[in-house]
C-alpha cells in the first residue's frame, strides 16, 4: 500500500466540537416557526383485523385540529424492494401499533387528545405469530394479493402463501457428501427479535409549500432513496424528483433502522394536506420499538458434515424468518444473508433455503449486520460442537476450512482478499484461548469462546456514490456527499481522503450533511459500504479538482501539467524548484497574466463511483452465477467469561475482536466501531430480551424493561485488533468497510464460552442467567 | 391555566408562560430555544434530557416546568460559553462520541462528578454516567476521557 500522510491516522472527528457543545443540530432541534403542526397517529390495537369504518367527527371538532387523515386520503403503497405496504392502513391492519389514521393539530397535546376521539371499527381476524406455522398455513393469509405485488427481480414471493421470498442455493451432491462424512451434526437454533435502540428515535418534518415544493427533514440513513420513495409513493400527486427535497442534519444513531423509509412517509404525505404549514411526526420511545423496523427473528435448522480429519464436506440449512407483516426491506435481509449463510468457511456441497415469512408481529427489517448476526449464531455455535465431536479445537476446525481468496463462495464467485487466519490467531492469542483459567471464587467458573465472522455489502449491483468538492477563497474546502455520518465517522474520513489528495489540512475541510438539492447522489449509508464507495467518489472528486488546478496553473504559467505537484496547499513544479503558487491565490479568483487578463476561475471537482462487476442475475433454483457482493470484510472475536454456578450470572472478563477491513483510514474511529459493535452484540447475548403478549403486542417497549448496556456493563478489557489490513484492491487507499461486522461474532462467542465454562449449550438467545442457572440445577446440557 | 415562571437558564434570567402539565424538557427546548437536552425516552431511563438544576443533574423529562420556577438551570451551552472545558477538550481528543446524541447529557453528568470528586476511580466514573445511555460507543472512550481529565 502507498504511504499516506493523512489517511491511516487517528484524526479527531471534524463534527466533534459541534456535538460536544450542543451546536450539532438534529431534526427536532430545527425551528420551524409558529405554523408548525404536530401529527398524532391512531394505531391498531389488533394484530390482524379488517377495518370496517373510521369515525373522525368528534376528533375534527376539537379546536386546534387542522385535519384528520385516514387510508382513504393516501391509497398509495411504498417500499424499497417490494411494494407491500400502504402509507396508512387501507382495509386491514396487520400488527399491533400499525398506523390507521392521524390527527394533525396546532400543538402535540391537542393532537393527542383528538386522536383518542377517533373511533375505528375493527373486525378482528385470526393472527399468526409463529413463522413456521405461518409458512404452512394456506388459509390465514396475511397478504392475500401477494402474487400481484411489484418487487425487484431477485425476489421470489409465493402468491397464495405467507412466503414473501424464498432464496435457494444449491451446489454439489448433498446426499452423497453427507454419506461420505464421518461426522454429521444436525440441530435447531433460535434467534429472537431485537430493537435498534438509537437514542434519537425516528422523526420527520414535512412541508409542502403553495408552489408545490415538498421538503422533508428526516433522521435518515438514506436521503436520496427517501426522496425517490416519496416521489414513487406520491406519484399520483405528480411530484418530480427536482421538486422533492430531503434534508438530513445530524442523526442520533441509525444501526440500519433508519435505512429505507418507515414513518417518514407519514410526514411527506401529511404535508400534502397542510399546504404551507410544516407537519412534525416524532416517534415516542414505545413507537420506536413497535413501528419502525425490528431485527427479524429466525429459526434455523442446520446440518453440517465433516470427514474425521476435520474437512467440512456438506452444509444444509433451512432458515425460517419471522419478518413481520411488511417485508419491503426485510426480504432483502433474508436474501443476502442466505447467500453468505455458510460463514467464511468452505463447504463443497451445500443446500440453503431461506424463507422470508409474513407474521402479524411488528414490521421488521434491516439492522446492523443485515441478517448475518441472526444467521451466524447457528453456524458459529454449530462449528464448536462439531469440533468437539471431531476431537479438534474449535480454532483448528475453523482454520482448516477457511474461504481463502479465490475459493468459490456459495454462489460460485471467488472469495475476495482477506486474512481471516490472522484475525483468528491474534484473537485467540489475545484471550489465551486454549488455556483453562480458574476463578478465584470457588462458586464461579471461567470459560473462553471464539467465533469467526464475515459480511459483504448487501446492495443492488448499481448502488452508487457521488461527490462534489469546492474550494473557497482562503483555500478551504467543502466536500459535499450524501453519505451519512450516523456516528461511524464518515464525514471525518471523507475529509481525510480529500486532504490526502489535495494537501489541504483536515482542519480546513468541512464535509456537509446531506441535502438532496445540493449534495450529489448517494444510494444509502448502509451495508458498511460507504467508506469504500463514497470514499472512491471523494477521491475521484479530489483528483478531478487537482487536475483542474494543474490545468489552470499549467496554462497560466506555461508549465506542462504533468510536471506539477501539490504540497502544503501550494502548486509546485518538479522542473522548476523555485516555483510555488498558493491555493488561496487562485482557487476562486483565477490567475492574472501580465496583460491583466485572467485564467482559471473557481476550482470544483466531481467524482462518482458505481461498481461495474456486480450482478444479481443467477439461476433462481441454485443461485449460481451471480455476483451479488462486491467483497467481504472478515474477522473474529473471542471472549473470556466468568459464570456464577448458582445464579447463572455472566461477567465478561476480557474480549478481543480482530477485523481485516483493508487499510484503516482512521484507527481511532475503527476502534470505536469495534468497541461499540462488541457492546451491541454483547447486549443481544446477555441483556436484550423482547417479549410479546398473546395478542402480539410488545410488552417491553422501553429502556426499563428492554435493557441495553450502561457504562457499568463495560468489561475491563476490550482488545481491538485492526491492523491486519489486507488491502482492498478497488478501495480508496486500500480500504473497505467496517461497521456492522463488529457485532456479528459476539452472540456465538458468548454461547461458545458458556459451553466452555459450564458445559451447557444454549441454542436460543438470549443467554440469560436464568437459563444457565436452571440448566445447571437440573443437570441439562442443552437449552432449546 | 398558564402561569408565568422565572428561571435562570445558562446565566440569563428568563420568564416564560407554562401550563401546569408542561414538562421542563419541552419548555427549555421549545419555548426557551435551548436544544442540547434531548428527548430520548420521555421517562427518565436514558439521560439524554439531563440538565443541571440548582447544582444537581436531573432528568428534565421527569420534571414539571412549574417546579423550575426560581431555579438555576445549566446546559452544555452554558458550560462552554467562554471556551471548551478541559473535559470537553478531552472528549474531543479521545473521539469519545459518535452520533453525539448522548453527549450533552453525558457531559453534564461527568461535569457533576468531577466537581464532586477530584480523583474518581474507574468504577466511580461508570457509576456516575450509568444513567446516561449510549448505544454507539460502548462507553470506553468516554470513561477514558473523564479519567484523563480527572488525572490532570
Amino acid at each position: 500500500m502507498e504511504t499516506t500522510r493523512v489517511v491511516g491516522h487517528s484524526y479527531p472527528r471534524i463534527d466533534g466540537k459541534e456535538k460536544i457543545t450542543g451546536a450539532a443540530q438534529y431534526v427536532d432541534d430545527i425551528e420551524f416557526g409558529p405554523n408548525l403542526l404536530y401529527a398524532e397517529i391512531v394505531e391498531s390495537p389488533h394484530p390482524s383485523a379488517l377495518i370496517k369504518g373510521i369515525d373522525a367527527r368528534a376528533a375534527k371538532k376539537v379546536p386546534g385540529v387542522g385535519a384528520v387523515v385516514t387510508g382513504k386520503d393516501f391509497p398509495y403503497k411504498f417500499g424499497l424492494y417490494m411494494q407491500d405496504r400502504y402509507i396508512l392502513a387501507q382495509d386491514r391492519v396487520r400488527f399491533v401499533g400499525e398506523q390507521v389514521a392521524a390527527v394533525i393539530a396546532r400543538d402535540p397535546k391537542t393532537a393527542r387528545r383528538a386522536a383518542r376521539l377517533v373511533k375505528v371499527d375493527y373486525k378482528p381476524l385470526k393472527p399468526v405469530f409463529d413463522q413456521v406455522r405461518a409458512l404452512k398455513d394456506r388459509k390465514t393469509l396475511i397478504h392475500p394479493d401477494l402474487g400481484d405485488y411489484e418487487h425487484v427481480p431477485w425476489f421470489f414471493p409465493r402468491g397464495g402463501t405467507n412466503i414473501a421470498h424464498h432464496r435457494k442455493i444449491r451446489r454439489g451432491d448433498l446426499k452423497q457428501a453427507f454419506e461420505e462424512s464421518d461426522v454429521v451434526l444436525e440441530d435447531v437454533y433460535h434467534v429472537p427479535r431485537y430493537a435498534h435502540c438509537c437514542l434519537e428515535g425516528h422523526i420527520a418534518v414535512g412541508l409542502c409549500d403553495h408552489s408545490g415544493r415538498l421538503t422533508v427533514w428526516s433522521s435518515s440513513q438514506s436521503p436520496h432513496t427517501q426522496r425517490h420513495l416519496f416521489v414513487g409513493a406520491l406519484q399520483e400527486l405528480g411530484f418530480s424528483h427536482k421538486d422533492v427535497r430531503v434534508i438530513t442534519p445530524y442523526i442520533g444513531g441509525g444501526f440500519g433502522g433508519k435505512a429505507g423509509v418507515t414513518m417518514e412517509i407519514l410526514a411527506a404525505a401529511f404535508a400534502t394536506k397542510t399546504r404551507g404549514m410544516p407537519v412534525k411526526v416524532r416517534w415516542r420511545r414505545d413507537q420506536e420499538f413497535y413501528n419502525t423496523y425490528m431485527r427479524q427473528a429466525v429459526e434455523t435448522r442446520i446440518k453440517i458434515g465433516a470427514t474425521k480429519d476435520g474437512k467440512l464436506t456438506a452444509f444444509e440449512m433451512e432458515n425460517f424468518w419471522d419478518a413481520g407483516p411488511y417485508v419491503e426491506y426485510g426480504a432483502n435481509v433474508v436474501n443476502s444473508s442466505a447467500l453468505s449463510a455458510t460463514g467464511p468457511y468452505y463447504f463443497p456441497a451445500l443446500k440453503i433455503d431461506s424463507y422470508c415469512i409474513y407474521t402479524n408481529l411488528p414490521a421488521a427489517g434491516p439492522y446492523r449486520g443485515f441478517g448475518y448476526s441472526e444467521m451466524l449464531f447457528s453456524v458459529e455455535s454449530h462449528l464448536d460442537r462439531l469440533a468437539k465431536k471431531l476431537g479438534m479445537t474449535p480454532l483448528a476446525l475453523r482454520k482448516k476450512n477457511l474461504l481463502r481468496r479465490g475459493m468459490p463462495l456459495s454462489y460460485g464467485a471467488g472469495m475476495t482478499e482477506n486474512n481471516l487466519e490472522e484475525c483468528l490467531d491474534r484473537v485467540a492469542a489475545a484471550i489465551d484461548y486454549g488455556k483453562k483459567e480458574k476463578s478465584k471464587d470457588p462458586n464461579k467458573v471461567i470459560g473462553k469462546g471464539i467465533a469467526g465472522a464475515w459480511k459483504g455489502p448487501a446492495m443492488p449491483p448499481n448502488a452508487s456514490s457521488s461527490a462534489f468538492i469546492k474550494f473557497s477563497e482562503d483555500g478551504s474546502l467543502n466536500v459535499l456527499v450524501s453519505g451519512i455520518d450516523m456516528g461511524q465517522g464518515l464525514l471525518t474520513v471523507m475529509a481525510q481522503v480529500a486532504s490526502e489528495v489535495l494537501t489541504v489540512p483536515v482542519e480546513k475541510i468541512r464535509t456537509e450533511c446531506p441535502d438532496t438539492d445540493r449534495n450529489p447522489y448517494e444510494w444509502q449509508t448502509v451495508a458498511s459500504h460507504v467508506t469504500w464507495s463514497c470514499g472512491n467518489a471523494v477521491k475521484r472528486a479530489a483528483i478531478d479538482a487537482r487536475d483542474r488546478i494543474f490545468e489552470t496553473v499549467g496554462r497560466a504559467y506555461k508549465y506542462n501539467p504533468e510536471s506539477l505537484y501539490l504540497e502544503d496547499e501550494q502548486v509546485k513544479c518538479s522542473t522548476d524548484p523555485d516555483f510555488a503558487v498558493a491555493f488561496k491565490d487562485f482557487v476562486i479568483d483565477g490567475i492574472m497574466l501580465e496583460d491583466g487578463t485572467f485564467r482559471g476561475g473557481p476550482i470544483v471537482g466531481r467524482g462518482m463511483f458505481m461498481p461495474e462487476f456486480m450482478s444479481t442475475v443467477c439461476d433462481p433454483e441454485t443461485s449460481q452465477g451471480g455476483h451479488p457482493n462486491p467483497h467481504y470484510t472478515v474477522g473474529a472475536g473471542g471472549i473470556v467469561l466468568e459464570i456464577d454456578k448458582e445464579t447463572g450470572k455472566v461477567r465478561v472478563l476480557k474480549a478481543a475482536e480482530g477485523f481485516d477491513c483493508g487499510k484503516v483510514l482512521n484507527p481511532s474511529l475503527v476502534e470505536g466501531q469495534v468497541i461499540g459493535g462488541f457492546m451491541q452484540g454483547l447486549a443481544t447475548a446477555l441483556y436484550e430480551d423482547m417479549r410479546f403478549g398473546e395478542d402480539g403486542a410488545i410488552l417491553n417497549p422501553n429502556f426499563t424493561d428492554y435493557k441495553i448496556p450502561t457504562a457499568l456493563d463495560v468489561p475491563d478489557e476490550i482488545i481491538p485488533i485492526i491492523d491486519v489490513e489486507t488491502p482492498q484492491h478497488d478501495g480508496p487507499y486500500g480500504a473497505r468497510g467496517i461497521g456492522e461486522h463488529t457485532m456479528i461474532p459476539v452472540a456465538p462467542m458468548v454461547a461458545n464460552a458458556v459451553y466452555d465454562a459450564v458445559g451447557i449449550r444454549i441454542k436460543r438467545l438470549p443467554v440469560t442467567a436464568e437459563k444457565i442457572a436452571l440448566a445447571i440445577r437440573e443437570g441439562r446440557t442443552e437449552v432449546e | 391555566m398558564k402561569k408565568t415562571i422565572t428561571l435562570t437558564l445558562n446565566g440569563e434570567t428568563r420568564a416564560v408562560d407554562v401550563e401546569p402539565n408542561d414538562i421542563l424538557l419541552d419548555v427549555v427546548r421549545d419555548k426557551l430555544g435551548v436544544k442540547s437536552p434531548k428527548y430520548g425516552c420521555g421517562r427518565g431511563d436514558c439521560g439524554s434530557c439531563t440538565v443541571i438544576m440548582d447544582g444537581r443533574t436531573v432528568r428534565s423529562c421527569l420534571i414539571l416546568a412549574i417546579e423550575a420556577d426560581g431555579a438555576e438551570i445549566v446546559t452544555v451551552e452554558g458550560l462552554c460559553r467562554d471556551g471548551l472545558t478541559p473535559l470537553q477538550e478531552s472528549f474531543l481528543k479521545h473521539n469519545s462520541f459518535q452520533c453525539g446524541y448522548c453527549a450533552p447529557g453525558m457531559t453534564l453528568s461527568a461535569t457533576e462528578l468531577l466537581e464532586r470528586k477530584a480523583s474518581p476511580s474507574r468504577e466511580e466514573v461508570q457509576e456516575a454516567i450509568a444513567g446516561n445511555l449510549c448505544r454507539c460507543t460502548g462507553y470506553t472512550a468516554i470513561i477514558d476521557a473523564i479519567l484523563e481529565t480527572a488525572g490532570k
